[in-house]
């Protein structure tokens, strides 16, 4: 007999069913968390460039959004492509989510006596120890988010208005704690995305010591430019440059 | 030298434990951290005191046995430095160290600074080897290995398992030292047969025994006392995505 011959089981037997066997490993979760990370990476891209579209005035700006609604017209429905583009994000969200937990959990059970001294870090920069938090963080902002411009719940502007108003109205100098707490969120996503980004690489195996600079190079360019292009938005507006 | 340890005494696995202070006098920067270590035993015997268990062995830095997490950081301050051949020169005269053993769910607390390593053994059982006729060696150049891949592979077998890597690991991951193994022998033509069936199966048992998984924080590899890279991380992932979701494991 060979060692290979010995599986060991190490959820119980339900479990192990409903969860495909890649996805309960240690490896298989943080993949699932590389490829869905990186789907919302791709998203955000595509959100900010939208977003920077406030710059070229109302009438741009709204014609865009009326797009989104539109895309695929007229060989398949209103709202179509957005919806998919909806359900994809959602997964995506609860999947980077659960696997997060999965394995802050098992990270906990792992050292359940802590070190007396004080906690020492030699590795990587700031942004590694914010993930966490940081991603708990933006999960509450995205709910904030999706209140404020999906469902206009906590948006002074409601949903008869166009959605360049809704934009202005939400950030106006007024409501400065508003972009306040906006921009504070970005800057999160910022670094999450700072070491999300370069991590996605080494997870899936995609990292190499040739690759290591132009990775990081990337994941700093991304970052940047993402956040630098959503906090943009609001601070022009509060500040009365877009109005 | 003066110096004030704080170090963490444990009578044995269901003990609670607790920091014991201890001042020494007259330590000579010379002298390594398990001599310094020596030197507060054989005071601890002459007073009737029980003496510091620590776990130590060649003292030469290639066994794997010496641990500690010195003032927070596994093998204290010097870089790619096992204990045994930290030297008391690197801390300040009156310093106050604390000395501590790896802290893991699976590497429990036998006594004192003493940890049961054996979670590693089983790793290794589990397919850390080549199943192979063994014998006298074979001729070397009868199988050609590339330089490149000789080298990756002889940078990951320098790995001792010391478990400093999930002592520094905020995750409590071993993924640098299953790394390593699943590196060295995948790189090598001989490990190739069972390569697919080899990741899994350690990898499995590595999450088994109840160590946690790898964020890519990075601090295995500045713990580590032989400076194993990152990259055989990034292979495990390759190799065990590769092995699963790629079908390659038969």
């Amino acid at each position: 007999m060979t060692w290979n011959s010995f599986p060991r089981q190490t959820y119980r037997r339900e479990v192990a069913i409903a969860i495909p066997a890649i996805y309960r490993s240690t490896v298989g979760k943080k993949a699932v968390m590389a490829v869905t990370g990186g789907i919302l990476v791709l998203y955000l891209v595509a959100h900010m460039v939208g977003n920077l579209k406030i710059f070229l005035g109302a009438e741009e700006f709204n014609h865009y959004a009326h797009w989104l609604r539109t895309i695929g017209e007229p060989a398949v429905p209103r709202r179509t492509v957005l919806t998919l583009i909806e359900v994809v994000l959602g997964v995506s969200v609860v999947l980077h989510m659960w696997s997060a937990v999965s394995l802050g959990k098992r990270a906990a059970h792992a050292r359940p006596v802590k070190y007396q001294s004080k906690k020492k870090s030699h590795a990587q920069g700031y942004a590694v120890h914010t993930m966490r938090y940081g991603g708990i963080i933006i999960a509450f902002y995205i709910v904030w988010h999706l209140l404020d411009l999906t469902f206009f719940v906590v948006n002074p502007k409601g949903s008869d208005a166009t959605p360049y108003e809704r934009m202005v109205a939400d950030f106006d100098a007024s409501r400065w704690y508003v972009t306040v707490w906006y921009v504070a969120a970005l800057l999160l996503v910022g670094l999450h995305l700072r070491h999300g980004i370069w991590s996605a690489f080494q997870t899936l195996g995609l990292r190499t010591p040739r690759k290591e600079r132009a990775l990081r190079a990337l994941a700093n360019t991304v970052a940047g430019l993402v956040t630098l292009g959503f906090v943009s938005v609001p601070l022009s507006i509060t500040f009365g440059w877009v109005s | 030298m003066k110096l004030t340890l704080r170090v963490w005494r444990q009578s044995g696995p269901e003990d609670k434990g607790t920091m014991v202070e201890y001042k020494l006098d007259d330590i000579s920067p010379d002298a390594s951290f398990l001599e310094m270590l020596d030197v507060l035993n054989e005071k601890l015997i002459a007073e009737g005191a029980e003496p510091v268990a620590f776990d130590h062995d060649c003292r030469e830095g290639i066994c794997g046995m010496c641990s500690l997490v010195i003032n927070g950081t596994p093998h204290g301050p010097e870089r790619a430095t096992t204990t045994c051949q930290l030297h008391m020169r690197k801390f300040r005269d009156g310093e106050v160290i604390d000395v501590e053993p790896w802290r893991a769910r699976a590497f429990p607390v036998v006594k004192d600074l003493v940890v049961d390593r054996s979670a590693f053994d089983r790793i290794i059982a589990s397919g850390g080897f080549i199943t192979a006729p063994t014998g006298t060696a074979p001729e070397a150049h009868a199988v050609p290995v590339p330089k490149p891949d000789a080298d990756a592979a002889f940078e990951a077998a320098e790995c001792i398992g010391c478990g400093a890597c999930v002592a520094a690991c905020p995750n409590g991951s071993a993924a640098l030292f299953l790394g390593a193994k699943v590196t060295h022998l995948g790189l090598m033509p001989q490990g190739q047969p069972e390569r697919w069936d080899r990741v899994v199966s350690m990898l499995d048992t590595h999450d088994g025994e109840g160590f946690g998984g790898c964020t890519n924080t990075g601090e295995c590899t500045v713990a580590c006392p032989k400076g194993i890279p990152l990259d055989v991380i990034g292979r495990l992932n390759r190799d065990y995505l590769g092995a699963t979701a790629g079908g390659k494991k038969k």
